[in-house]
């Protein structure tokens, strides 16, 4: 009862920020002007919602009705500089793009040598653009997600990539999306499109941060990510803040023909982080991999909840999830699969495993295969268990301490996630980074 | 008298004129639901005031209650008002010979295997002298009663032995549980009791039994049973001969208890009217069924093979209470034509060293839809709790659909949850060697089936697996094109 009664208060002063933020900056998006329209009134309808919500089962978002947020918009202004997120970076040669609570900070950006065909830029100035027109918020569906719509009411910024055709960026792209706080607590809306034509290749990192006075903040982030046919979009998310911050993600993905896409998302910052994958294969003989690992300690909650959607036959997906979950941090998993009723011959995997370190920690797993079709071959498989003691006695029988010898056991059973990842520079970058983690 | 009284005497007459009591006489309730009904039905079976009591406490609270709408099934909305609840037992027709027997359902019982004098009696054919139905019956009955083991129908227990029934009733499904099990607890009409005291091991399947006496299977069965200490006892429900029956909405309850290493095995073979092959008719069967491992090592395991109801949705559970004790669900669902299932189970473990396997195995045919829904929960004091599931679906056509919704919920690090599923089709490999060495097409899918469904059948007593193997093979007639 005291559930649903916060979240009605929450959803009360998160509805006023929307009504407030319209009349003020309705128009500041033009060309998106009618769908924002929409997405507000159906976030009025819909609310914050609760767990009696299937999909929001195992999580519970009453702490937004902890404080009051207040929604960033056009006249806040960046303060971050260059210097100030230079250790942001992953690699040495990363095109590095920042955008500080919700808005794209040209200033801090650096990246100078974009290739031919590649186009980054603020989705402010680009929105009238009739490419990113013809695809921004037309594929996150707000209709029956509140917090999409949400996303999409409050939008005014954000980050627009576009690849050309047959134009390949084997460098990284970085966005590093930083939470600036002074004191206040922000509900900051990220809008990421991007756009991969035929046959381009492009590398995707996002990676999230806080910075400043660590107030509570929720970080709403929606990322649209087109690939057109034979195209190839490699994505990692990082996601990084620090306990006080509520975020949650929803990723769209939409693959033409025989494209390609990978996607790593690696959470071990934010108190509670909630990702919403959703990879529509909706042509034939696409490839979709999708890799998630999970690191909770103290109280967090972080939950991955993705929806592999098989359009049409011939296609093949693959997903590993996995999670060490200590203190009284809670894990939740759920992994929809759904093959339609044309996708004949689908190949669709799924496999997670989790480590409960803690007698407080908690896990809760929901695989979950919906088959339509007949002529497909599809599995899942969900574990929670503990290192195994056999691996740590060999360690031990080795001269491999208890400790140091659970230590290499966790660092394996997380890098396993990381050593999917197909560019080397990065997958070296992020291990130091998850040692890091795991060693803090 | 004053018009006001007038009309307030009318109407505190008029409860007498179409009052319960009136209706003692007749054999049939009338369409719908409402306190008078549940007094009625109660009244009819002659209880004891605390069963009415119980009774109407459930229907007040299913009064409260809305139809859950989140399984995945659809079914046109059913109106609880056009339900006959009671109704006096019906007398089939008595045949003189199996001759006059419906050939349909003649064949089946010759497929699968049934003993003419067997088929006699499930046909209802006057029984010759032969077997003596009755004596056969006490004979039974005789020597279960010799170990002190009470197996008899619920209405015979209330009276019989009401300490028992006080004490158990609604403990592992309260009347409070869900929509379909307050309607049960309101409405119930008859179903089986079985006491299995202390140690005991009961000699025999109860199902042997059970068969012979064929019992009125009611539309609101409720099923209690309780094995003491130590006890052990195997019981099946259902019949694999096919049951044709009037009634479209099955709402049962079945309750076990397991005290301290007692142990219950319970096997179904469920085969109601699964409704014509465009879907018309057919039987709705909303079950809860629940059994409780009360006591330190004791057992409880479900084998369940599903192959009739228009619409089957249940989910046998154990909640795993005493350290050390095991649960188990071994489940076969087939559907063909427009059938849908929404069936699994819950393992829920509260003691220590608990610990639960799930075999599930799915087949769908025609333009049925398949699912398996199930949770194990492991709570913060399970202590090295252990589960494994495993889920398969198996596809014979491009119309229908198998789904999996499982929920592993675990609270604790010592614990180990293993779950697995697969969904595939009848490999064409398979059926292209069998017909290679003479096997027709229908009947390898047979043998692949049965080969795939082999590790539920094996925990059936042996007859039955027989005829389950039968019976498969049978429900999947004409799904292969």
């Amino acid at each position: 009862m005291s559930t649903s009664t916060l979240n009605n208060s929450s959803a009360e002063s998160f509805t006023q920020a929307v009504d407030h933020f319209r009349e003020l900056y309705g128009n500041h998006l033009p060309a998106q002007k009618s769908l924002q329209a929409d997405a507000a009134a159906v976030f009025i309808q819909l609310g914050i919602p609760t767990t009696k919500h299937e999909e929001w089962k195992y999580t519970s978002l009453a702490v937004l009705a902890k404080n009051t947020y207040r929604s960033v918009n056009p006249s806040d202004n960046c303060s971050l500089s260059k210097s100030d997120v230079a250790s942001l970076a992953l690699t040495n040669d990363t095109l590095l793009y920042v955008i500080e609570n919700g808005k794209f900070n040209a200033s801090a950006s650096n990246a100078n040598a974009l290739p031919k065909g590649i186009t980054v830029g603020s989705l402010a100035e680009m929105a009238g653009d009739a490419r990113v027109q013809a695809h921004l918020m037309k594929h996150a569906d707000f209709s029956d997600e509140s917090l999409v719509a949400l996303n999409t009411a409050l939008t005014f910024d954000g980050i627009v990539i576009i690849a050309d055709a047959k134009t390949e960026c084997a460098t990284p792209i970085q966005i590093a999306v930083v939470n600036n706080t002074a004191g206040e607590a922000l509900n900051i809306p990220v809008r990421i499109l991007v756009i991969a034509e035929k046959n381009a290749i492009v590398n995707v990192t996002e990676t999230h941060h806080s910075f400043g006075s660590k107030s509570p903040v929720l970080v709403n982030v929606v990322s649209e990510v087109v690939i057109a046919e034979q195209a190839r979009v490699n994505y990692i998310k990082l996601q990084d803040e620090d306990q006080n911050t509520c975020h949650v993600n929803y990723h769209k993905v939409n693959m033409a023909r025989d494209s390609y896409q990978h996607i790593s998302t690696l959470t071990w910052g934010g108190g509670l982080v909630r990702n919403n994958l959703n990879i529509r294969l909706d042509d034939v003989n696409c490839t979709s991999y999708l890799n998630g690992l999970t690191i909770a300690k103290d109280y967090q909650v972080i939950d991955h909840h993705t929806v592999v959607d098989h359009a049409m036959p011939n296609c093949y997906s693959n997903e590993l999830y996995k999670g060490i979950i200590d203190g009284h941090a809670q894990g939740v998993f759920n992994g929809k699969i759904f093959v339609r009723k044309d996708a004949q011959k689908t190949n669709a995997f799924q496999s997670n495993k989790n480590v409960l370190l803690s007698d407080d920690a908690s896990m809760n797993a929901k695989p979950q295969l919906e088959i339509f079709a007949d002529d497909v071959k599809c599995s899942h498989g969900a574990t929670t268990g503990q290192i195994d003691e056999e691996a740590l006695f060999y360690l031990r029988a080795r001269g491999i301490g208890e400790v140091s010898g659970r230590a290499l056991l966790n660092h394996a059973f997380a890098a396993d996630v990381i050593e999917q990842i197909p560019d080397e520079n990065l997958k070296s970058a992020l291990l130091d980074r998850l040692t890091a983690r795991l060693n803090a | 008298m004053s018009e006001d009284l007038k009309i307030l005497d009318e109407v505190t007459n008029s409860e007498y004129k179409w009052g319960f009591v009136s209706n003692i006489e007749s054999d049939n309730a009338p369409k719908g639901l409402s306190e008078d009904i549940v007094r009625f039905i109660s009244a009819k079976k002659n209880e004891p005031e605390w069963l009415l009591e119980y009774r109407l406490k459930a229907y007040r609270h299913w009064l409260t209650l809305t139809e859950p709408t989140w399984p995945n099934v659809s079914y046109p909305k059913i109106d609880f008002q056009d339900i006959i609840y009671y109704s006096a037992p019906k007398a089939k027709p008595t045949l003189n010979s199996l001759d006059e027997l419906d050939p349909e359902i003649k064949s089946t019982f010759d497929k699968l295997g049934i003993s003419l004098e067997e088929q006699k009696r499930l046909a209802n054919v006057a029984v010759d002298a032969v077997i003596d139905s009755v004596s056969v019956k006490t004979t039974f009955r005789e020597s279960l009663g010799e170990l002190g083991i009470i197996f008899s129908s619920f209405s015979e227990a209330v009276h019989e032995h009401p300490e028992l029934i006080k004490k158990y009733l609604g403990s592992v499904v309260p009347y409070t549980d869900n929509f379909y099990a307050a309607l049960n607890a309101a409405v119930f009409s008859d179903g089986s009791f079985c006491y299995i005291p202390k140690g005991v091991r009961c000699p025999m399947e109860l199902s042997t039994y059970f068969r012979i006496n064929s019992a009125g299977t009611g539309q609101f069965e409720r099923t209690l049973i309780v094995a003491d200490e130590g006890a052990y006892v195997s019981y099946l429900e259902g019949c694999t001969a096919p049951m044709r029956d009037e009634n479209q909405l099955h709402a049962a309850v079945v309750e076990i208890v397991s005290h301290e290493e007692a142990t219950v095995k319970y096997s179904t073979v469920q085969n109601w009217y699964p409704g014509d092959k465009d879907g018309k008719g057919g039987i709705f069967n909303f079950v809860t069924k629940r059994g409780i491992c009360l006591g330190n090592k004791s057992k409880i395991s479900w084998t369940q093979v599903e192959t009739g109801s228009a619409i089957t949705w249940k989910y046998p559970s154990v909640i795993l209470k005493g350290d050390n004790s095991v649960g188990e669900f071994y489940s076969v669902a087939v559907t063909n034509n427009m059938q849908q299932a929404d069936t699994g189970t819950k393992m829920i473990h509260l003691g220590k060293n608990t610990s639960s396997t799930i075999i599930s195995k799915g087949i769908s045919g025609g333009r049925s839809q398949n699912s398996y829904r199930g949770l194990v929960k492991i709570a913060k004091g399970a202590v090295n709790a252990r589960n494994f599931s495993q889920c398969d679906s198996l596809l014979l056509g491009d119309q229908c659909g198998a789904h999996t919704f499982p929920y592993l919920e675990v609270n604790n690090k010592s614990s180990k949850v293993e779950h697995e599923a697969t969904t595939s089709k009848v490999g064409e490999d398979q059926i292209f060697y069998c017909n290679q060495r003479g096997i027709s097409t229908e009947d390898a899918v047979g043998l692949i089936v049965n080969g795939y469904c082999k590790e539920v059948f094996n925990q059936l007593p042996m007859e039955f697996a027989v005829e389950a193997q039968k019976l498969l093979a049978i429900s999947l007639e004409g799904s292969v094109g």
